[in-house]
């Protein structure tokens, strides 16, 4: 009896097995994501994962690439008429997956759609845009409230992604369930929290360099089980790892990584100026808040949660930005001088600092880390893990005293500085306010000119950083991309995107 | 089944009987030392453990074990040896207290519905099953909004949500037990409801009522770490069972010691209390001691 | 029986009403501004929060929103989800068919091997096999499912290849396939249950088997299968009745962890998610589904109580 039923399960493994084997199309692309991506819709899309399908089923007026240039893409050109006037040009012969044609008025339609639709995610974006006119079918003049340096660079994300206005028309508030757009790959179907599937689009304008047939994405949350997909097989690429399985991957020879710096950042916000909770030494005196940057040693932070992987930074811009001021290092971890610093500001340790942490394992470990190396120059800091939702309405409303928090990043500088540390930043949590910092931020807005436009972000750096220490900047997090070796043609841009353009599978 | 158990005159009152057989009972006085050795290691930590549970050394992270550490060192170069001893305090008191909570909640609503019956029942009985279905999650982050941060307030969450098992488990029992013939008798020689309930169907419920506890228990050392993470529970760089076991699971292939000593921990906690439990119910079944 | 079987049935509307009420309240409750979530990083603008807000109907009064979402529900609209904009009833009906397969599965495995179980450690009591099963028993509860589930994935996915590590393939798409990828979570949450059953099915076992009955029956000279398999198992099924029912239930709310762990598209996952995003909609049509769930098994367990023991008719 119990020998036939162990043949039995035998039996029934073997058939699994083969299962599981047999399910291998070689055209066929499965990329594993780390959480399911929001709604496929680019104008209320929220999501960095959902950016990632965004990639292969809807194209933007313009990309950028490994460089962070802008490059065209449904766009072919681009010439400034005045600083308020940008004249567009556009490729011929594009067709949305429905077949119509993709032309000035559908530009037209899309940015008026992402503009002025309810709810829409877009708004902030490109709200210096005051209309959109059609001169003919292949180019489009945009004007704009003012000039705007960063406004062409919001083109070559989600605010640029041109829909079918027929579609768009018809499925009105669920766009989203079945997106048309004029990216490489039609959307075929999607299970939420289970797969998106897209279908290469054989009218693609650029379809002689999409070699593969099918893409499926997979929300996958766990590390170690994105991980464990990849070597079983199971899938051919992940979005990201955690730096502490890179070991794992660089032992196997058969996976491939591919890193870059991101485009955002992790800080801490302080509360200077938000509500009674700003009342503290920390948010009251620059000195403590240079005694806390000066105990902190980034470098070790980073090789003690991030494998050293990650980059420390004190300023907003990744070291692959255009922007980004080398001259603003790191200063060295200097506890002696911490602890004078609060002996000036007539502190007796333990000074109490209360730190917001959203609960995610890395983040707590790396306030532990911080916590640990704080104590040593005098203060007592406190965690208070807390749930991403809960903390942000905390952040809003001024209750709390150290936020960590990351930012996804912008490819203008615009986009990592005004929203934070202008005071009317609609993210200046902290309330930071200098008139001499808006002045320069609100000038680097407009200036064209890129030195010049260094300039200006690397005098306010002085000043919101250096002077005032409004935020404390830890470190650029690194996108890690792994694939199967048989993947090959992956265009490793900083934003972390995988563009499916020139990727082969054997 | 003439023989009720009022009138029987043992030599011993019951409650003496149960205690000597209980003391008699050599796997329950071994679970019970196992938990007093836990129970001192918790209330002795800072002498026993030979480190600081809270010191970090970043020349020595996820260090597999050693003479130095016996059970290794974290994530952030912390001994894990002293972080369990000083975590049996977060983890004993979450899952003892809020058990314990949980009983005192649940078993009086299960025994009132199930003698009262009727409309008592059903309202008690459905409350029950409503409270089943509100997700934990919802549950715990209100609660740490409302009462913040704390180990307390961590098993007040853990006790209203294991409540309802108690109350069902209870009530289905008393039921049982009311329509068995002892319980007929006792109520024929005039004895109130509750001098019934308290004298005859409590004992015969015990078994599983602490078997219950023994297991849920487990669940809320484990439910303790996920807490800590929405703001309730401990709070870092304090150690508990639960949020060792969480921070492990980052590093499971690369230093499976982080999950192996807190999860050796809880199992063999667990054990021990289960062997108390066991010995408790021996020594309360009056008819099984000569078996 | 049949009047009885009524007055049960009558009570599901008024508990379902109330708990919504509740629910409705404990969000209210709850730190963290869906608005806020929703605005994502346009949080700063207080223009499209308000817009937000007016849309969801976020800036009426509770028991405006209450009244306005349980008449959408009396005619069976439960709604659309604030962060995906599907049909809350969309949703929830393509999550329940995966969920359901897999607490069956679990709770199949979970009878198989605890109440078995729980019965041998019962007539062995203090043998070496009892000690075994109960070590092993308690071993399975204090076991963290992502533990169990990792190293599953390691051993039986990477290591021998034989399961795909995660995901979920449908039952009516390729039922093979479906039961690959659903082995071994339902492996990890039977395992876990059937501790549960074991542990109580061997306590309720002891104390059946010492009650006077089963004496009597022993004395007769019975056969000790018989004593075991109709006298006092039968008695000692109240108690895991109870819990199986109460525990097959949660499993049908969903397994958040071992979901997350294998990737599986089911209830749980769609319950934390809701509730992490204050996607309030979904936590509510869940919620109810999740309670009719509860009230169900528990007219399930009482009836079987019924069988069991046939005096508790009358009551």
């Amino acid at each position: 009896m119990l020998k036939r039923t162990l043949l039995g399960a035998a039996a029934a493994l073997t058939l699994l097995t083969g299962a599981a084997q047999a399910q291998q199309p070689a055209q066929n692309l499965r990329i594993g994501l780390r959480e399911d991506p929001d709604i496929m819709d680019p104008t209320l899309a929220r999501t960095f994962v959902g950016r990632i399908v965004f990639a292969s089923i809807c194209d933007k007026l313009f990309d950028i690439n490994e460089k962070l240039e802008i490059v065209p893409q449904l766009a072919t050109g681009y010439r400034w008429e005045d600083p308020r006037t940008l004249l567009i040009t556009l490729r011929q012969g594009v067709r949305f997956h429905d077949g119509e044609t993709m032309d000035a008025e559908a530009v037209r339609y899309s940015l008026n759609r992402h503009l002025t639709m309810q709810g829409s995610f877009r708004r902030g974006e490109i709200n210096t845009m005051e209309s959109v006119e059609v001169v003919d079918p292949q180019t489009v003049r945009i004007r704009l409230t003012g000039p705007s340096a960063p406004f062409l660079s919001q083109l070559t994300d989600r605010a640029g992604m041109i829909v079918s206005p027929r579609a768009a028309e018809a499925a009105g508030r669920n766009f989203g369930a079945r997106p048309v757009c004029a990216g490489p790959y039609r959307f075929v179907e999607r299970v939420a929290q289970d797969r998106i599937v897209v279908e290469r689009f054989p009218e693609y304008w650029n379809a002689e360099n999409i070699h593969i047939q099918r893409i499926t994405y997979l929300p996958i949350p766990d590390g170690t089980v994105r991980l464990a997909n990849l070597q079983s097989g199971a899938i051919e690429m992940v979005q990201t790892i955690e730096p502490d399985d890179l070991a794992t991957v660089r032992r196997n020879n058969r996976l491939r990584v591919e890193m870059s710096d991101e485009l955002g950042y992790q800080s801490l916000t302080i509360n200077i100026g938000n509500g009674p909770r700003a009342q503290t030494p920390m948010g009251q005196d620059v000195r403590v808040r240079q005694a806390f940057e000066l105990a902190l040693d980034r470098a070790a932070i980073n090789q003690v949660v991030y494998e050293g992987v990650y980059t420390p930074t004190v300023q907003p811009l990744p070291p692959a930005n255009p922007f980004h001021v080398a001259a603003l290092r790191p200063e060295p971890r200097n506890v002696e001088r911490a602890r004078a610093l609060l002996r000036e500001a007539g502190l007796t340790p333990p000074v109490a600092v209360n730190m917001t942490v959203p609960n995610n394992p890395d983040l707590r470990q790396a306030a532990e880390v911080m916590q640990a190396m704080v104590r040593e120059a005098g203060f007592d800091l406190r965690i208070q893990a807390m749930e991403f939702a809960s903390s942000l309405q905390a952040a809003v409303r001024g209750d709390f005293e150290v936020y960590l928090l990351g930012w996804s990043g912008r490819v203008d500088p615009d986009g990592n500085t005004w929203t934070f540390i202008h005071s009317r930043g609609p993210q200046n949590d902290g309330r930071y306010s200098n008139p001499e910092v808006d002045r320069l931020l609100d000038e680097a807005r407009v200036e064209v000119d890129v030195a010049k436009r260094r300039d200006l972000y690397a005098q306010a750096f002085q000043i919101a950083i250096r002077q005032d220490r409004s935020r404390i900047y830890l470190w650029h997090r690194k996108n890690i991309v792994v694939h199967t070796t048989r993947l090959s043609g992956f265009l490793n841009v900083p934003d972390g995107l995988i563009r499916p353009t020139g990727l082969r599978l054997q | 089944m003439s023989v009720s158990v009022s009138t029987i005159r043992p030599p011993q009152s019951p409650a003496r009987r149960a205690l000597s057989a209980f003391l008699a009972h050599k796997l329950a006085m071994f679970g019970l030392l196992v938990v007093l050795v836990f129970v001192a290691g918790a209330v002795f930590a800072p002498y026993l453990a030979g480190a600081d549970p809270i010191a970090t050394s970043w020349s020595a992270i996820r260090k597999a074990p050693s003479a130095a550490h016996w059970f290794g060192t974290d994530e952030n170069g912390r001994d894990v040896f002293a972080r369990v001893l000083f975590g049996a305090r977060a983890s004993l008191a979450a899952g003892v207290i809020a058990v314990g909570g949980a009983l005192l909640i649940g078993v009086p609503f299960g025994l009132i519905a199930g003698l009262a019956g009727g409309w008592v029942d059903a309202v008690i009985s459905r409350v029950a099953d409503a409270m089943l279905a509100v997700p934990f999650l919802i549950l715990a982050i209100a609660l740490a909004a409302f009462l913040g941060p704390a180990l307390e307030n961590a098993m007040l969450a853990i006790a209203i949500s294991a409540s309802p098992i108690f109350t069902r488990l209870a009530r289905g029992m008393v039921q049982d037990a009311a329509s068995q013939d002892y319980v007929e008798a006792a109520r024929a020689m005039g004895n109130p409801p509750w001098r019934t309930a308290i004298l005859h169907i409590l004992p015969n419920i015990a078994p599983s009522l602490l078997v219950q506890a023994t297991l849920s228990i487990a669940e809320a050392i484990i439910a303790e770490a996920s807490l800590s993470f929405l703001g309730l529970g401990q709070q870092p760089p304090a150690p508990s069972w639960g949020s060792m076991l969480n921070s492990a699971q980052r590093f499971i292939e690369n230093a499976p010691w982080l999950a192996i000593f807190p999860g050796g921990a809880i199992f063999i906690l667990v054990l021990a209390l289960n062997l108390v439990g066991d010995g408790l119910r021996d020594a309360m079944d009056p008819r099984a001691a000569k078996r | 029986m049949a009047r009885w079987l009524l007055r049960r049935l009558g009570q599901i509307l008024p508990t379902l009403l109330i708990l919504s009420f509740g629910i409705f309240a404990l969000q209210q409750l709850m730190p963290g501004d869906p608005a806020l979530i929703l605005a994502g990083e346009d949080r700063g603008d207080p223009q499209v929060l308000a817009q937000i807000r007016a849309e969801l109907m976020l800036d009426r009064p509770l028991l405006e929103q209450y009244f306005h979402w349980l008449g959408r529900v009396l005619v069976g609209d439960f709604g659309f989800s604030w962060r995906i904009r599907e049909p809350v009833s969309a949703l929830i009906l393509s999550k329940l068919p995966v969920t359901a397969q897999l607490a069956s599965m679990s709770f199949l495995i979970a009878l198989v091997i605890g109440i078995p179980a729980g019965v041998l450690s019962a007539v062995w009591k203090d043998k070496p096999a009892d000690w075994g099963i109960n070590a092993v028993a308690l071993f399975g509860i204090s076991t963290p499912n992502f533990w169990l589930g990792i190293m599953m994935i390691m051993f039986f996915s990477v290591h021998l290849g034989w399961l795909p590590p995660s995901g979920y393939v449908p039952l009516w798409e390729d039922p093979v396939q479906s039961l690959a990828t659903t082995i071994m979570p339902a492996f990890v949450l039977g395992t876990g249950v059937a501790s549960v059953l074991m542990r109580h099915t061997r306590a309720a076992m002891l104390t059946a088997l010492s009650q006077d009955y089963v004496r009597t029956a022993r004395a007769k000279g019975l056969m000790e299968r018989v004593v075991v398999a109709r006298h006092a198992l039968r008695n000692a099924l109240i108690p895991v009745v109870t819990l199986g029912t109460i525990e097959f239930g949660r499993l049908l709310a969903g397994a958040v962890l071992t979901e997350q762990i294998f990737s599986i598209p089911g209830f749980g996952k769609l319950v934390v998610d809701a509730v992490f995003n204050r996607d309030y909609p979904v936590v509510q049509g869940v919620v109810l589904v999740t309670a009719l769930i509860f009230v169900t098994l528990s007219l399930i367990a009482d009836i079987l109580a019924m069988l069991v023991n046939p005096r508790l008719r009358a009551a």
